[in-house]
């Protein structure tokens, strides 16, 4: 094993002693920030806001902008009974517990572990973030954001609770975000979830709900 | 003499150019994508400032690959991840079957790789008794159906509703329906329960961060992050070339990988992952295998001049631009990566002599060059590919009627006296042939008409006007 890696790194050493040159003919992209590449997103919440809920719109994600924690909790019990949630699964922080112990439902924490078949039972899968991104109206989450790697993809309805200051512009805000988070220890899982789950594998006709979920909904206040 | 690959590509392209049905299928799966992947490249604030940015990174990657991949495989094992390095495709299955043996599996669930179909891992798991599920929809598809992917991203794309449906019915025994979303659900729920009960998962990868130790997947459905959740092994298996420089370097390849690729602005999930469950964790597999191939791409490697054939970030885009491929569709190459991407780098990585007709089989239009979010330069491999494939090997017909025509061209009075000759022999001699077997000329009269040489020759038309308008005396003043 030990030896295969050698002979590995050997061929490339020896490969690489004849020099490639470098590519394009036009040498303008290799100092600019790469946000500078990528589409444009303005300043201020309120425009980031709005991007976002734009995207969630052509992504056929529902995003909620709401007063207050207050507002939010309404918001996530109107869903459930809109929906006839019989149990959700959820993790446990301040927010959560607070929120998801309100609607009075059979829940399955996960925080200690869990047991799988019961988790895809539950209606809902609901969990914190790292961040909202405004340029590609993605959802940033880590296996310690948000209650580790199925809670947010095996329920079939994934709601994510986040706060307006975890609205981040574009993705080098982002991933500079999990850089002064995390760069000591990084979770074992990360996931820019961006839409509920789709495909379009038959004749190019999107489906939502391909494997994970159908829908996802974002309370943010 | 041509080689079986050859001549299987030739008879089966000829087959699939003239099936209109595929041709429709393909005109418009394509057009959609087309549609949208210009609608998000024009959202770019400068798409060629962004494949340049791109490409620099990705060079800079494979030219220090050596550095980057240690770099990677230590991040890995640091936090428990056992790192596995294969020079061959048989290597590879061979640690595979050597962890799930050690494991004791029973089923395993697999996600996209078309690293696993390079090395044919499913034959070779089926083999040893596992049972393998593929779990992205399109890639079920053509596994109930015995038949590899038909393109790299759109694993299914030649297949109508009214197959899948026929398909699900005789397989699962499912009730027939026209509607992709029933199809859908339909596979979900089957899919549902083998995730539940596997106890091996297998992904591929998009990108390995050498940086931060990660291996990043990128897809639309779910299925990936489904595989990386549940069982209680994880397997990753990536070839040496995804490796890129920095995790930041993402924000940059995530979504232009989407824009090329789909014609999305970011793909629906993007997950990274470092490493097996760690402590603090809720769920997450025990344990987790990353292996390295190299099969063949050292020596991609050694060829500076298409080096950069490793920059790619197995989008697709080239495909879906190429006239060839959507004329003779995914199947005909014969390969695991089709395409023009497929002609430039199967000859490196199975054989230049058995592989080179894919090199012709191209216009040289440049569209994949054009559409390649990484700029390599795909259009001139294919040229130093037949460069290459006839300094090697030469063609005794071929340079024997270059000579001739060499010899002719450069003699115009025997040019001119056989013209003559040629016009009298196509019209009196040639019908007795034409299009069939003896045909000198078949390749072209098959299926084209030859138009008749012209009645009279450029030469004469310019001696007929220099003595009627004294063109000749103007031009010698």
């Amino acid at each position: 094993m030990t030896s295969e890696k050698q002979n590995i790194l050997r061929r490339i050493r020896e490969a690489l002693t004849l020099p490639a040159s470098a590519p394009g003919h036009n040498h303008h992209g290799s100092n600019e920030p790469i946000a500078h590449w990528l589409p444009q997103v303005g300043p201020g919440f309120e425009v980031q806001a709005d991007l976002f809920a734009h995207n969630s719109v052509q992504l056929k994600s529902t995003f909620h902008l709401l007063e207050d924690e207050a507002a939010a909790a309404a918001k996530l019990a109107e869903i459930a009974r809109a929906n006839a949630w019989q149990r959700v699964a959820s993790h446990g922080t301040p927010s959560t517990r607070a929120m998801v112990s309100a609607l009075n439902l059979p829940t399955l924490w996960t925080d200690t572990g869990y047991d799988v078949r019961e988790m895809e039972q539950c209606d809902a899968g609901i969990t914190e973030c790292d961040a909202l991104v405004a340029q590609t109206g993605s959802v940033l989450v880590t296996g310690r954001s948000a209650g580790g790697r199925a809670l947010s993809v095996l329920p079939p309805h994934h709601v994510v609770l986040a706060r307006r200051d975890q609205l981040v512009a574009d993705l080098p805000a982002a991933f500079g975000l999990l850089q002064r988070t995390y760069a000591e220890k990084y979770p074992s899982f990360i996931s820019f979830i961006t839409g509920p789950s789709r495909t379009g594998d038959i004749e190019r006709i999107l489906v939502l709900g391909a494997h994970g979920p159908k829908a996802l909904t974002i309370l943010c206040w | 003499m041509a080689s079986i690959f050859s001549k299987q590509f030739k008879s089966d392209s000829k087959r699939v150019a003239a099936d209109l049905g595929h041709r429709s299928l393909i005109r418009n799966a394509l057009t959609k994508y087309e549609t949208s992947r210009d609608l998000h490249k024009a959202a770019f604030q400068d798409w060629q400032g962004a494949r340049q940015a791109a490409a620099e990174r990705k060079w800079e990657a494979i030219n220090h690959l050596d550095k980057y991949l240690e770099e990677f495989a230590s991040k890995l094992e640091a936090r428990g991840t056992k790192v596995h390095w294969a020079s061959t495709a048989a290597q590879a299955r061979q640690i595979f079957l050597d962890i799930l043996k050690e494991k004791g599996a029973h089923s395993i669930i697999k996600s996209k790789a078309m690293t696993a179909e390079e090395i044919h891992l499913n034959d070779a798991l089926e083999k040893a008794g596992y049972s393998v599920v593929e779990s992205d929809l399109g890639e079920y598809i053509v596994q109930l159906r015995n038949e590899p992917p038909y393109h790299i991203v759109f694993p299914a794309m030649h297949l109508t509703r009214g197959q899948i449906s026929t398909l699900f019915t005789e397989k699962l025994g499912a009730a027939p329906t026209d509607n992709p979303e029933d199809l859908t659900m339909i596979a979900r729920k089957v899919l549902r329960d083998k995730y539940i009960t596997a106890d091996v998962g297998i992904t591929g990868a998009n990108f390995a961060v050498a940086e931060t130790g990660m291996v990043s997947i990128t897809e639309n459905e779910g299925n990936a992050r489904l595989t990386a959740a549940l069982p209680r092994t994880l397997i990753t298996l990536l070839g040496i070339e995804k490796i890129v420089p920095n995790l930041s370097d993402l924000a940059l390849f995530l979504p232009m990988l989407a824009t090329a690729g789909a014609g999305q602005a970011i793909t629906g999930y993007n997950s990274m992952y470092g490493g097996p469950r760690q402590p603090g964790e809720t769920d997450g597999p025990e344990e987790y295998h990353v292996v390295l191939i190299d099969n063949g791409r050292t020596t991609l490697l050694a060829d500076p001049e298409q080096r950069d054939a490793l920059h790619c970030i197995r989008c697709g885009a080239c495909l879906n631009v190429c006239p060839i491929y959507r004329n003779v569709g995914g199947h005909s190459y014969g390969t695991t990566y089709s395409g023009p991407i497929g002609s430039v780098i199967t000859p490196h990585l199975r054989g230049l002599q058995d592989w080179k007709h894919l090199s012709q089989a191209s216009s040289l239009c440049g569209a994949c060059s054009e559409a390649c979010p990484v700029k390599i330069d795909l259009h001139h491999h294919l040229l130093q590919n037949r460069r290459n494939a006839m300094a090697l090997k030469p063609v005794w017909w071929e340079k024997l009627a270059f000579r001739a025509f060499g010899f002719l061209a450069t003699s115009p009075a025997l040019l001119n006296a056989l013209i003559p000759l040629g016009r009298f022999a196509q019209k009196w001699f040639h019908w007795i042939v034409l299009g069939g077997p003896l045909d000198p000329a078949r390749v072209w009269t098959e299926t084209r008409d030859l138009p008749p040489i012209a009645p009279r020759t450029f030469n004469d038309i310019w001696r007929e006007k220099s003595r009627t308008c004294g063109i000749q005396k103007h031009n010698a003043q």
